[in-house]
């Protein structure tokens, strides 16, 4: 192991760094996206509306997404009829060809999930008072949903929502198993070609840590921003100053 | 021309029938006390004259506007019109026991709402509006607080502020003191003064009997569902003809 061996290293960090940044970034942002709808569904008291929802959650919840990786990418190639198509180009479905858009159906569809079910126990736990004084106040259902239950539950969110961040960002290293060559994945083309493990993993594990403490000081950031009310009134005060 | 007029509510949950035919008329201007025991039926009463619980029979009226209903094959009324529902409440605000603010907003905020998001007023007369109730209310210093951090008595200054900042015809309160230590309840009751001697249109569930007795021109005995008595509150409160308001009075003036 030289020196330039370890700069080559993380150099080649650089490109995998992008990758596990974008698939990060855009599953939690289309997985959110999807999640505000669904976790609205999910908290009506109608069983018809509210239990597709919750079926969807228990199943993606209930099985590791390192198998829904693999259902996703290696699973439909093996039907004929898909093949087929991919033969075809079928635009929609020549996605599920390619691995970085299987990846990203996986971890969207993943993360998707997780975040339904904290933003329904968020909108869950809204005071019942709050709603009660909008409906007083003369305020229509989608009033109180965009006014009130929303950027309430939204807020109340943040805290647990901070660790499916830092799960995800972790998450994505399973998506070396499907060919990409993600941070992980450039570790371990390190420790395939020079049988250096300790080198290559303790390194990417300083990549993901440094990830990890920017996602933490982002998110003590919006939480300054957005939960003041729920600070205690010194702390309130003395973030103002 | 009477400004809010009850007539003959009932409400059932199953078997228990809480209201059994109350009827209730304020002019312009009254001040009307409902008083009674827990369980007498007095705040159910306030919170189905805006439909918060649903009655199951009766009629409500506000300024000659009557809320629209139908009976449904059980016999229960039902709302046939929602957005009539809503404009009328939008008349008839609402002042709660446990001020039922809201916790993500300012001071500031929790006032101009409904004026900005339900009347549809701009941003600027919202902001005009809400500061100048917020005044009215001693409460211009926490404009930019959040309710978690005042104190109960600041709360319920800042909910009336925001009912008043409806500019409706006709206030409900719901025990507005109830929830308040007992050297906050001044403060509030102070304010609630001011707004009777404004001349607005009040209706009161309330344990204040000094309130009541000094400040409503109307008081409502209620027991168990109906009205025992009811009067103007120097006889009623003063000379009580049925027991159980002689019995009542007593036990609250201790």
């Amino acid at each position: 192991m030289t020196y330039e061996q370890l700069g080559q290293l993380f150099a080649s960090y650089a490109s995998g760094l992008w990758a596990t940044v974008q698939l990060t970034v855009f599953s939690l942002v289309l997985g959110l996206l999807i999640a505000i709808p669904l976790a609205v569904l999910r908290v009506s008291p109608n069983r018809i509306v509210s239990s597709p929802v919750a079926v969807y959650t228990w199943f993606m919840r209930g099985t590791p997404l390192l198998a829904q990786l693999m259902i996703v990418y290696y699973g439909f190639g093996q039907f004929q009829w898909m093949q087929d198509a991919w033969q075809r180009g079928t635009p929609l479905l020549s996605l599920l060809r390619d691995p970085y858009d299987c990846a990203l159906i996986a971890l969207t569809a993943n993360t998707c999930a997780y975040t339904t079910e904290i933003l329904a126990g968020a909108l869950r736990a809204t005071p019942y008072g709050e709603i009660e004084a909008a409906r007083a106040y003369g305020m229509s259902q989608l009033t109180t949903w965009r006014r009130i239950l929303l950027p309430s539950a939204l807020r109340r969110f943040i805290p647990a929502y901070s660790n499916e961040v830092i799960l995800m960002l972790h998450g994505t290293s399973l998506v070396s198993a499907i060919t990409i060559v993600d941070l992980t994945g450039v570790a371990r083309d390190f420790y395939a070609n020079y049988y250096a493990p300790f080198e290559a993993f303790i390194s990417v594990g300083t990549v993901y840590f440094g990830l990890t403490t920017i996602i933490t000081l982002l998110v003590r950031l919006t939480e300054r921003r957005y939960l003041v009310y729920l600070r205690p009134q010194n702390f309130a005060t003395l973030a103002k100053s | 021309m009477n400004a809010l007029t009850v007539e003959n509510l009932h409400k059932r949950y199953g078997d228990n029938e809480v209201l059994k035919g109350v009827s209730l008329s304020a002019k312009s201007g009254d001040v009307i006390s409902m008083i009674g025991s827990s369980g007498s039926g007095k705040s159910t009463f306030l919170r189905c004259i805006n439909f918060l619980e649903s009655p199951s029979s009766g009629r409500v009226s506000l300024n000659g506007n009557e809320v629209r209903t139908s009976t449904d094959g059980s016999g229960e009324i039902r709302i046939s019109d929602p957005a009539q529902l809503r404009q009328m409440r939008t008349r008839l605000a609402m002042v709660f026991q446990h001020f039922n603010l809201w916790a993500h907003m300012t001071v500031l905020e929790n006032v101009m709402e409904a004026p900005r998001h339900v009347l549809k007023l701009t941003r600027a007369e919202a902001t005009e509006r809400a500061e100048r109730y917020l005044e009215q209310v001693g409460m211009t210093r926490f404009v930019d607080a959040y309710p978690s951090h005042l104190s109960g008595g600041q709360q319920q200054r800042v909910a009336i502020a925001r009912a008043l900042a409806m500019e409706p015809e006709a206030l409900l309160f719901d025990e507005p003191t109830s929830a308040l230590d007992p050297e906050l309840v001044g403060d509030v009751l102070k304010v609630m003064r001011d707004l009777a001697d404004e001349g607005r249109t009040m209706i009161v569930v309330t344990h204040e009997m000094g309130f009541a007795r000094e400040v409503s021109n109307h008081v409502v005995f209620l027991h168990q569902g109906v009205i025992e008595e009811e009067g103007h509150p120097r006889e009623v409160m003063k000379t009580p003809r049925s027991e159980r308001l002689q019995r009542f009075l007593s036990g609250a003036m201790k």
